[in-house]
């Protein structure tokens, strides 16, 4: 508890200088584009997801958190290539939506070697390593899991993440549980439902998504029907019958311009 | 060296609380009262260890008798031990009331082993406590001398000459051996070494003739130090007790330098380093970190003990500050030189393995983890999480049930305790028409199954029932892992269903 108190004093203190630093903050150096497989997901993020930036990625409602973590976990790993992930997860987060598996990302085609996991006991400590995680430029991406309405992910925070993101050109994805969706400065937010299998096969195939990309700070947004290809690992377009969910009980989302 | 605390038991009671009157110590043997310890007080008047309380008590009537506690007797000689730390790494305790200290090498730090001896006498007298000490070439010449001729320091080739004329009690044999000798008119340790060494070990067993040995520095035995000693070590000692935060951080990168160059020499680099903070009153603080491979860069080692110091729940206290400052390195592993390459995916491995030692020590190795592929199909089983500070390359290879082009087999999220759920199925043996968990109902649409998984033979455990595992898909398109406890009929009547994770 004392170290969370003496790191609540500090990010007080400095707060205002921050504010100061981030307004006069130098630009962004532009890291590039990488491609999602998606058609029309590509076209609208203008090639494809930044690299080096911030991307919020949210279950359209509760009950979708596997879906979004596999989408999260599929972004990434477009992102990061043949590089390392590093999860960052709270312990109250593997208790409520359950931890991690290595065998179900091997069933989405990630390497399990790749992934570092990091368990931390709460939201404080796993801001601070992420921070420490966006200055080791040796890796593909990171994936922050925040359950919980938190008072801390403002917008100074988001904007601190993005400017750390930006310098070393890691790439940091905020996987958010049980929160609504905050004003920040992420690149894109997307908001992740699972679609149904096409019915009557055999197998079921490769796990659907609806996503939404509800903003997009450089371009449209749009949703579309998403397929992870487990054995390419990049995303596609449903290549057998799509059944978009019946969304009755799904709230239409929220389209934010960016 | 040797350090024997002839009043330890005393000193520690005496040190609590002025006695009023001559203070002895008491402990039950053969059930009867014995006198254990006595202070020099008592001594004077003639009470002496061993002696039945009563008779002590008729011989003197004015003695204050506390009863013995073997245990805070230990903890005192323990702690001294702490506190001598700071002179030596190698300090073994010799029970009851007998330091070891391997001080080779140390004493010119002190003015020479006089110097040495007067630093410590100074120390113990402050803390009123009665000490005994000589220093010799062995162990138990040391011992030997410490018990009868205080402040001895035998020169090196000396020690026989020396240890010869002492009474046999110095060697602390078993006391029916020293009356023997005595009995048989032996004295001295020299009338003990001059009979035939096969005379000693026929009448008394070899041992007997090998502490003869030992005492007279003719061999000697291995004494094991309290603490592990490490592979390399480089300490500060302060002339002021420093209290600075700065100094102390500068300091630690100082010692990982001359530690580097110690390293570089041997082409070794330390898995593991521990910081001593030696206290000026006494205190000691011990701080340990790790990494994944052997580094010797001061600038990395400072910044993992800057890590580890600013997670600690209570900062460092230096208190009236340190006066001496010791990093070690307690496991030093070669580094191979084909680990230096100038490859891109090398560097980004050796930045992923400084991020994870710097996690590491910011929240603990048990935190920081990797994933390593086990051996068997029971799910929960089939991956650990290991320390990634510590985790080689999986032994077994990642193996998947899915076929290319196949929805995932196993879920991405798996509930660490599967979570119990309703469901009805429309036959016992069949997937489940719609379950209930966390009081949402799920109507199943499609359902894939049963995957039976038992436990394996050779770790069959009556409480684990055989599972048959179902992948469902609701109305919605959400994916789960479900589960049947026990089989139908043959291990249950009502099985039970669970889910145990949920696909992507």
């Amino acid at each position: 508890m004392a170290v969370v108190m003496s790191v609540l004093l500090q990010f007080k203190a400095d707060t205002p200088t921050l504010i100061e630093s981030l307004r006069t903050a130098e630009p962004e150096p532009t890291h590039p584009r990488v491609r999602l497989g998606h058609p029309g997901a590509d076209a609208c993020l203008k090639g494809g997801l930044r690299t080096g930036a911030l991307h919020e990625v949210f279950p359209a409602e509760t009950g979708c958190e596997g879906s979004a973590s596999g989408f999260a976990v599929g972004l990434a790993a477009c992102v990061a290539q043949k590089r390392k992930l590093l999860w960052i997860r709270q312990d109250f987060s593997a208790f409520e939506f359950g931890e991690l598996s290595a065998t179900g990302l091997l069933d989405l085609g990630i390497d399990p070697a790749r992934v570092l996991l990091l368990r931390l006991p709460d939201v404080t400590s796993a801001l601070r390593a992420t921070g420490d995680a966006l200055t080791c430029a040796g890796l593909g991406a990171v994936i922050l899991e925040i359950p919980g309405a938190q008072k801390k992910l403002d917008l100074v925070t988001s904007r601190r993440l993005t400017l750390a993101a930006a310098r070393k050109g890691v790439t940091v994805f905020l996987l958010r549980f049980a929160a609504e969706a905050d004003s920040s400065s992420a690149e894109t937010r997307w908001q992740v439902a699972p679609a149904r299998s096409a019915e009557k096969q055999d197998d079921w195939g490769f796990p659907r998504f609806a996503a939404a990309l509800t903003r997009n700070r450089h371009g449209a947004t749009g949703d579309w029907i998403m397929e992870w290809n487990s054995d390419e690992q990049s995303f596609g377009a449903p290549h057998r019958g799509a059944v978009v969910s019946v969304s009755g009980d799904r709230p239409a989302h929220k389209t934010e311009a960016a | 060296m040797a350090l024997w605390f002839p009043y330890l038991a005393t000193d520690r009671l005496t040190k609590r609380k002025q006695p009023k009157s001559a203070l002895v110590v008491a402990a039950k043997e053969a059930n009867a009262l014995r006198l254990s310890a006595v202070s020099p007080q008592a001594e004077t008047l003639g009470l002496t260890r061993g002696m039945a309380l009563a008779d002590a008590r008729a011989m003197v009537p004015e003695i204050t008798v506390a009863m013995a506690d073997e245990q805070a007797d230990v903890r005192l000689l323990e702690k001294i031990a702490t506190w001598c730390d700071r002179f030596t790494p190698f300090v073994a305790i010799d029970l009851p009331d007998v330091l070891l200290l391997d001080v080779t090498g140390v004493a010119h730090l002190f003015g020479g082993e006089r110097g040495l001896l007067d630093a410590l006498r100074n120390a113990f007298k402050k803390q009123k406590l009665a000490v005994r000490m000589a220093l010799a070439g062995t162990a138990m010449a040391a011992r030997a001398l410490a018990r009868e001729c205080d402040g001895a320091i035998a020169a090196p080739g000396e020690e026989s000459a020396m240890v010869a004329t002492l009474p046999i009690d110095a060697l602390l044999l078993d006391p029916n051996v020293t009356h023997a000798f005595r009995r048989a008119g032996l004295k001295t340790i020299g009338q003990v070494a001059s009979r035939m060494r096969a005379e000693l070990v026929g009448r008394f067993g070899y041992e007997v003739a090998a502490t003869v040995d030992r005492a007279l520095g003719r061999g000697e035995k291995p004494i094991s130090p309290r603490l592990p000693l490490p592979d390399y070590m480089a300490e500060h000692r302060f002339a002021e007790p420093v209290t600075n935060q700065d100094v102390v951080s500068a300091t630690l990168q100082k010692l990982a330098e001359s530690l580097a160059h110690i390293l570089e020499e041997r082409g070794e680099g330390a898995r593991a380093l521990d910081a001593a903070f030696f206290r000026a009153d006494g205190a000691v603080f011990r701080l340990g970190i790790e990494t994944g491979r052997p580094t010797r860069d001061p600038k990395i080692v400072e910044r993992l003990f800057r890590e580890k110091l600013s997670s600690l729940a209570d900062p460092l206290d230096p208190g009236f500050g340190f006066d001496l400052i010791r990093l070690s390195v307690p496991h030093a592993e070669r580094i191979h030189p084909e680990a230096i390459s100038f490859d891109a995916s090398q560097q980004d491995d050796d930045e992923i393995g400084f991020l994870i030692d710097r996690l590491a020590a910011r929240f603990g190795a048990a935190r920081v983890l990797s994933f390593l592929a086990n051996d068997t199909h029971i799910p929960e089983a089939a991956a650990v999480a290991a320390p990634a500070q510590h985790a080689r390359e999986s032994k077994t290879a990642w193996e998947t049930v899915r076929n290319a082009g196949e929805a995932p087999r196993r879920p991405l999220r798996m509930f660490e305790r599967p979570e119990p759920i309703e469901a009805v199925a429309e036959i016992p043996d069949g997937p489940p028409l719609r379950f209930r968990w966390r009081r949402a109902l799920h109507e199943v649409t499609l359902a894939e199954g049963p995957e039976r998984i038992a436990m394996e033979w050779w770790r069959h455990q009556p409480t684990m029932p055989t599972r048959d595992y179902f992948r469902v898909e609701d109305k919605s398109g959400r994916r789960f892992w479900l589960y049947r406890a026990g089989l139908y009929g043959r291990e249950t009547a009502e099985p039970k269903w669970f889910v145990h994770g949920v696909f992507a």
